[in-house]
């Protein structure tokens, strides 16, 4: 056990500590919205070229060309949630193609997607999803067909994040029907210019309309498009999906948003009371305390695993479980702490954070849900961390 | 950075783990239970031949000079398989008195001296107990003091929040759920205080934290022992851990416990490391796992179905280990306000 880190590394912290805050006037607020706005791109940019995010990605492909270091990644990520400064794009371009494309990528498709990528001018969507495909995501039916250098689609997509602002979808596509469930599938990359696609957005819980149905209509897109191997679609979305639950819960994003609840309880008060004087309020502020400690200390976990090259095991496999639970509680208790004006959304005079607790309290939600639910999380974990049987297939009838 | 146990310290774990396997069998903790004085004498002797009485004692005073971690791994062994000892009151005194009076570290290491603990009344004063010192004579009671057979010493808190030692006193058993530890109220009636402290919030947050490591023990044996049932017995003509319904109990527990694992590690080796939030750290490790152990207590026992209930399987051992745990040196709530007193947050 060494959590002490080298002088090295205290200086790196000092560093990115200080780019951070005597830059911080250039960092996009709340107000600065749509996924492309001038001071978004400006701001990601200025982050890559100080090596604060895509650190370890390539110069060639656009990124800082750093060696990895996940220790640095990490000093990185735990200034971002002190400072509570805007972090980079995420994104499931950034965080779940770009990687899946370095591992397994052509040299023509690393070339092409990746800078513009990272640097938030090619906005991706995920399309694996359809309405008889969730949990059960290999059911899937969007089908292929081969006609010359092209694949013909034809089919829907639903729960498409982000496919309105998207300029290209990684898409899961069935290109063997008489193979079996988890052979047939090939991963293919799409503009959604190509005639034929019709986005549906559908407004969710929030009143936002992040995530879409998709329909595909005899789109005409080119072979090249496929990442990896034709009918092996299933092993690239399973690495693609490892990169995006270790996203999903991140525990220095919990702790930013546990330490901006601190900050609500101390300023806000009640009949002249500050929240965090309620006793009540403040144990359940002190019982998350204790979970986002436990979280970030099962992280330290999980990192060093990695240094090591070795399986986290349990540790790994609980984070998106344990970890979007906990965001979505500790949004809660910021809402029970506002009382009353915690209901309020929108807009108007009395709202707190520009409704963001409401806000984070669905979403997170969302967030449990996708990605994996978590019950299909329970059955990893208790089949691949516990070695307890799968469910029977049921017979046939 | 490495967030991980080294070689010396799996060594430990497997050691102390190895001897209470052979030693600390579920029948010989019966025994315990059902106050057979032998068994418990044996189990006493064996751990002090293992050298661990002195494991948090400074090299320089006889001990082994290792840290409140290495102490947590060694409860974590005793709680998994629910084994009395003196080794947490032992542990407590080799935190707090090498800055007072080297001979009672000394002792301990040594072996000539045992020690008990009486700090309930740091978190609660009921029934009039609270020790006062009056021109350094004690007199007055402590509740549920943690007395291992043979002490020679106790380490009592006064109402001061002051420490003191004391090697006599009069006692009266108190009959907890868990028979297989001995809890006592004592009496000191005028006693002269062999030594005295200042006020320590580090003593109090270390027994706390090692009552956590002990429950993480505890709760870590019940998860293994509910998927090693679910794996075998069956019903509806299958195991019951095919069952999605068991599959999930388990997932849940494991995915609670793994966290509070490395939550009590990260907080012993911030105390080790005199971090600036080690205590708030320790207390509220030892509050999330009085909520976490108190989950999987109760989750486990329902994977066993009928046969968790019985005293044959002797798996309510464990649950009333953790129940103890739970209440032990501060109920969650009073451990949480500690906490929150720790970092400001409670008006003056
Ligand atoms: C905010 C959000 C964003 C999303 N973004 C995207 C995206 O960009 N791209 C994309 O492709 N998809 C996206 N999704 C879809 C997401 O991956 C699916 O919603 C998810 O996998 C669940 O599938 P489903 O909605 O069909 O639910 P179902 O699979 O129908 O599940 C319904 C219920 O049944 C349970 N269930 C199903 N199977 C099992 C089982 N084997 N054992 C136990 N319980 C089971 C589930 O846990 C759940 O409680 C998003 C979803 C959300 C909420």
């Amino acid at each position: 056990m060494e959590l002490n880190l080298s002088p090295e590394y205290e200086a790196f912290r000092q560093d990115v500590n200080r780019i951070l805050t005597e830059n911080a006037h250039l960092a996009p607020g709340p107000e600065d919205r749509g996924m492309k706005h001038p001071k978004r791109l400006a701001w990601q940019k200025f982050l890559i070229e100080n090596g604060l995010t895509a650190r370890t990605i390539p110069k060639e492909y656009g990124g800082y060309g750093a060696e990895p270091d996940l220790l640095k990644s990490r000093i990185i990520a735990e200034e971002f949630a002190r400072t509570g400064i805007a972090r980079p794009m995420g994104g499931q371009g950034i965080s779940m193609l770009v990687p899946t494309l370095l591992e397994l990528g052509t040299p023509e498709q690393k070339e092409a997607y990746i800078r513009p990528t990272l640097h938030g001018e090619m906005i991706w969507c995920q399309g694996y999803s359809e309405p008889g495909a969730g949990s059960d995501l290999a059911a899937l039916r969007t089908a292929a067909v081969e006609d010359g250098d092209d694949f013909i689609i034809n089919g829907q997509k639903i729960w498409t994040s982000t496919a309105k602002q998207a300029d290209m979808i990684f898409c899961l596509v069935r290109t063997d029907p008489d193979a079996k469930k988890h052979h047939g599938i090939s991963y293919v990359l799409f503009s959604m210019d190509t005639p034929g696609i019709e986005v549906r957005p559908l407004v969710d819980m929030t009143e936002n309309a992040n995530f879409n149905e998709v329909f595909f209509t005899d789109v005409r897109v080119p072979q090249s498009g496929i990442v990896f191997e034709k009918n092996k679609g299933w092993q690239v979305a399973n690495a693609t999906l490892t990169h995006e639950r270790g996203m999903l819960g991140d525990p220095n994003a919990t702790k930013a948003r546990f330490l901006e609840l601190v900050e609500l309880m101390k300023t806000e008060t009640l009949n002249g009371e500050r929240l965090i004087d309620n006793p009540l309020l403040r144990d359940r502020l002190m019982k998350l305390q204790g979970e986002v400690y436990a979280m970030q200390a099962n992280g330290l976990r999980v990192t060093t695993a990695s240094l090591k090259r070795e399986s986290a095991g349990l540790a790994g496999l609980i984070v998106k479980l344990q970890g979007c639970e906990l965001n979505h509680q500790i949004a809660g208790l910021a809402i029970d702490a506002l009382g009353e004006l915690g209901i309020l959304y929108g807009e108007g005079d009395h709202l707190r954070a520009d409704g963001s607790w409401q806000w984070r309290y669905m979403y997170d939600l969302g967030l449990i849900i996708g990605g994996g639910t978590a019950q299909i999380q329970k059955n990893i974990i208790s089949e691949r961390g516990l070695g307890m049987p799968r469910e029977p297939k049921p017979a046939k009838v | 950075m490495e967030f991980a146990l080294s070689e010396d310290q799996r060594m430990l774990q497997d050691s102390i783990s190895g001897f209470l396997k052979d030693n600390a069998s579920l029948d010989t903790i019966r025994k315990i239970a059902d106050g057979d004085a032998e068994a418990k004498a044996g189990l006493d002797a064996g751990l002090a031949e293992m050298g661990i009485m002195g494991l948090h004692v400074p090299e320089m005073m006889g001990g082994s000079g290792l840290g409140l971690l290495e102490a947590c791994l060694v409860q974590e062994a005793l709680g998994y398989t629910v084994a009395p000892s003196g080794f947490l009151a032992a542990t407590v005194a080799a935190d707090l008195l090498p800055n007072y009076q080297e001979d009672y570290p000394r002792g301990i290491a040594d072996g000539e001296m045992v020690f008990g603990l009486a700090l309930t009344e740091l978190s609660s004063r009921r029934d009039g107990a609270g020790v006062t010192v009056d021109n350094g004579r004690l007199t007055g009671t402590s509740l549920l003091a943690d007395v291992p057979d043979g002490a020679t010493h106790v380490l009592l808190a006064d109402t001061s929040g002051s420490f003191h030692v004391a090697d006599s006193w009069s006692a009266e058993p108190m009959r907890t759920i868990d028979r297989t530890r001995t809890f006592q109220q004592l009496t000191f009636d005028g006693t002269m205080a062999e030594t005295s402290t200042q006020p320590d919030a580090s003593a109090l947050a270390a027994a706390r934290l090692l009552i956590a490591a002990d429950t993480l023990g505890a709760a870590q044996a019940m998860l293994d022992k509910a998927v090693e049932y679910a794996k075998e017995r069956k019903q509806f003509g299958r195991v019951i851990g095919s069952f999605q319904a068991v599959k999930h109990l388990c997932a849940e527990m494991a995915a609670k416990l793994e966290p509070a694992r490395a939550l009590v590690w990260h907080a012993a080796y911030a105390m080790d490391t005199k971090d600036p939030e080690a205590l708030v750290m320790a207390n509220l490790a030892k509050a999330h796992l009085a909520e976490v152990g108190t989950f999987v207590a109760k989750t486990a026992t329902e994977v066993h179905g009928g046969m968790g209930f019985t005293d044959l399987l002797g798996l309510h051992y464990w649950f009333k280990r953790i129940g103890v745990n739970r209440q032990l040196f501060g109920s969650p709530e009073q451990v949480r306000q500690t906490a929150a007193e720790l970092q400001g947050f409670v008006a003056a």
